[in-house]
């Protein structure tokens, strides 16, 4: 007669393991040792933290390679590896946001900073704040207003010309030569400085439109040499990915290749496509150089992309640190910098979010 | 509303590669046709030059003649898109458009042309189609979700009624139950079975009990070797192929002595 077996208390499966409670000990103990052996050669919470974590990672896998075997020494030591790995690419990132957080936010929070432009705020007026300790005059309006006129412009140069590029070399160019070389030099562009491609617009419009030519649209027009390059590849991958069923479901309905494309091909990719965008625009917003020579720096309000030099956040930046308003005092220059760096970033997080957010708007719906 | 197609000396081609020899077929309107035989043999690419979709594949072409009641479909001038409009087609995996609804996905044929439809035809076309696939019951309930939310065989069933919501005159189905359970495939066959009274209907299928089934008439396609072109081995009533085939070769694959 069949009796049931009891579970035993101890399993024989689980010997030669350690116990769960291991890694806290030596976690403990690591930390224990780290702080005695930092206090004979001088202390800092750095060396600690360091020295805690090997003395943590070294224990970890000595008490695996003697209790559990080999196979788990070999599995903790490429944990502590991958982790450390990852503590260290975090670290620079996690210190810049830290240091724009701190250096940025008095600035941030000033009242007028996004609501006023540099016009009128002369070295008189930063030495006159600095003197009475009264808030920093001056803001960031009239760049926040530029940034974002020019990568508009950008976008709105670059996406038809991107998008069609990529339709083309997926729908219609069945790989010929000429796609081989727009590909070509779709990646030679990839690769060009930003500081060639803000020549390139500034030399082009001296060309057309006289020598000194700085606006807005020759930035824009810059800015869309690095963009165009980002939305073709990334709309390229996108279309790609579309199964090839869903056209030769198209075109067995009797629609023809362009309706396809534009009515079933690009809404299947749309998410992919609109994130790639999204992502190309946070790329460029950053860039400085080409926006130097392309539309100069101003310090008043410029709504017209057509006409003027015009200010962008990452030229405010460049000028207030390289020119303070006020050469004998600099600090009201460096903390609108700082400001302006951090609203920057907080842009850029804001695109990449909408690009999260668009993707998953445009996604393929599913649900029953 | 169906027309018959009468074949003549096709052959087809992936750039230098022949991969169907000398096709002499005539499909009666009407009727189930089944297109049976090993894998490689031409036969999917055989069903393929009947609406032209063929040529999408880069480097692929056709000599030959395919005549639609009398039309010779790659005579010049001819669009393949009033070809394909009139000559529909199930392909072997269910392929619902993601970004519609079931709804528009039935409508897909109208929609993607951007012809106008009053909403009370368009409901009245998408309730016929659906009814026509035996769809209608299942998802009448649920038209504005996704169609990728059905199951397999209900995604394949509402891949028909979308081609049959276009009013072709010949259907064309790639192997339509391959991917399918024993169930799902029933409720195909059967759909067939209606389908033949308004439209003709090509099916190919690696199911000999199906094409045994479904079909009027049956063609044996074969291949005498990797690199060789498929040929048309026999093409008679179904029952002739399975009980009594006049070639040696199709009563061997029939049969299961194959290979």
């Amino acid at each position: 007669m069949a009796t049931l077996m009891t579970e035993r208390k101890r399993s024989a499966l689980t010997r030669g393991r350690l116990p769960r409670y291991t890694p806290y000990v030596i976690a403990a103990a690591a930390i224990v040792i780290a702080a005695a052996l930092m206090s004979l050669i001088g202390f800092n919470v750095f060396g600690w933290a360091v020295l805690s974590a090997v003395l943590f990672a070294a224990g970890n896998v000595i008490s695996a390679a003697v209790v559990e075997g080999r196979r788990k020494a070999t599995d903790k030591f490429a944990t502590s590896l991958v982790v450390g790995a990852f503590l260290i690419a975090l670290l620079p990132l996690v210190s810049v946001i830290w240091t724009v957080l701190v250096n940025g936010v008095p600035g941030l929070l000033n009242p007028g900073f996004l609501s006023s432009s540099m016009n009128g705020v002369t070295g008189a007026v930063d030495n006159a704040s600095v003197k009475d300790g009264t808030p920093v005059m001056g803001g960031v309006y009239h760049a926040l207003v530029g940034s974002v006129l020019i990568t508009l412009w950008a976008t709105i140069i670059s996406v038809p010309v991107g998008l069609l590029t990529a339709i083309y070399l997926v729908e219609y160019s069945a790989d010929n030569k000429f796609s081989k070389v727009i590909t070509f030099l779709v990646d030679v562009m990839t690769g060009i400085p930003s500081i060639v491609a803000g020549l390139f617009a500034a030399a082009f419009f001296a060309m057309i439109l006289g020598p000194g030519t700085k606006t807005g649209f020759v930035a824009a027009v810059a800015l869309s040499v690095l963009m165009i390059p980002v939305v073709v590849r990334s709309s390229e991958e996108m279309l790609k990915i579309v199964p090839n069923e869903l056209r030769e479901a198209a075109y067995a309905l009797g629609v023809r290749k362009w309706r396809t494309i534009v009515k079933v091909v690009i809404p299947t990719a749309i998410s992919g496509i609109a994130s790639g965008v999204t992502l190309a625009i946070a790329r460029v917003i950053g860039e400085t150089a080409p926006l130097l020579v392309t539309a100069g720096f101003a310090s008043s309000i410029n709504m017209n992309v057509f006409a003027g030099w015009m200010s962008s956040l990452p030229t405010f930046i460049y000028t207030q640190i390289m020119t303070p308003t006020s050469p004998s005092n600099a600090d009201p220059s460096t903390q609108r910098a700082w400001a302006a760096a951090l609203l920057l970033i907080i842009l850029v997080m804001l695109l990449n979010l909408g690009a999260r957010l668009v993707a998953s708007l445009f996604a393929p719906k599913t649900g029953r | 509303m169906s027309k018959r197609i009468d074949v003549s000396d096709l052959n087809v081609y992936y750039g230098d590669f022949r991969a169907v020899e000398d096709v002499n077929i005539t499909i009666e309107a009407k009727s189930v046709t089944a297109f049976i035989g090993p894998s490689g043999c031409g036969k999917s690419t055989f069903l393929r030059t009947l609406n032209r979709m063929h040529e999408v594949i880069p480097g692929a072409r056709v000599e030959g003649k395919v005549l639609l009641d009398g039309d010779n479909l790659y005579a010049d001038g001819v669009d393949p898109v009033t070809v394909r409009s009139q000559i529909g087609m199930v392909f072997q995996r269910p392929n619902p458009f993601p970004t519609m609804s079931i709804r528009d996905n039935v409508l897909a044929g109208v929609k993607l042309n951007s012809r106008r439809m009053p909403k009370s035809d368009a409901e009245a076309l998408v309730e016929k189609s659906l009814r026509g696939a035996n769809l209608w019951n299942e998802v009448k309930d649920r038209l504005e979700k996704p169609g990728s939310g059905l199951s397999g065989g209900q995604q394949q069933r509402l891949c028909i009624a979308r081609a049959i919501a276009v009013s072709p005159e010949v259907i064309l189905m790639d192997e339509p139950c391959s991917a399918l359970d024993p169930i799902s495939t029933l409720a195909i066959e059967d759909l067939i079975n209606e389908l033949k009274d308004e439209y003709t209907v090509v099916i190919v299928t690696h199911n000999m009990q199906q094409a045994a089934r479904v079909s009027d008439k049956t063609a044996f396609f074969n291949i005498a070797g990797t690199g060789k072109p498929g040929k048309l081995i026999e093409f008679a009533e179904t029952a002739t192929i399975f009980n009594n085939p006049s070639q040696k070769s199709t009563e061997d694959y029939v049969s299961g002595r194959f290979g």
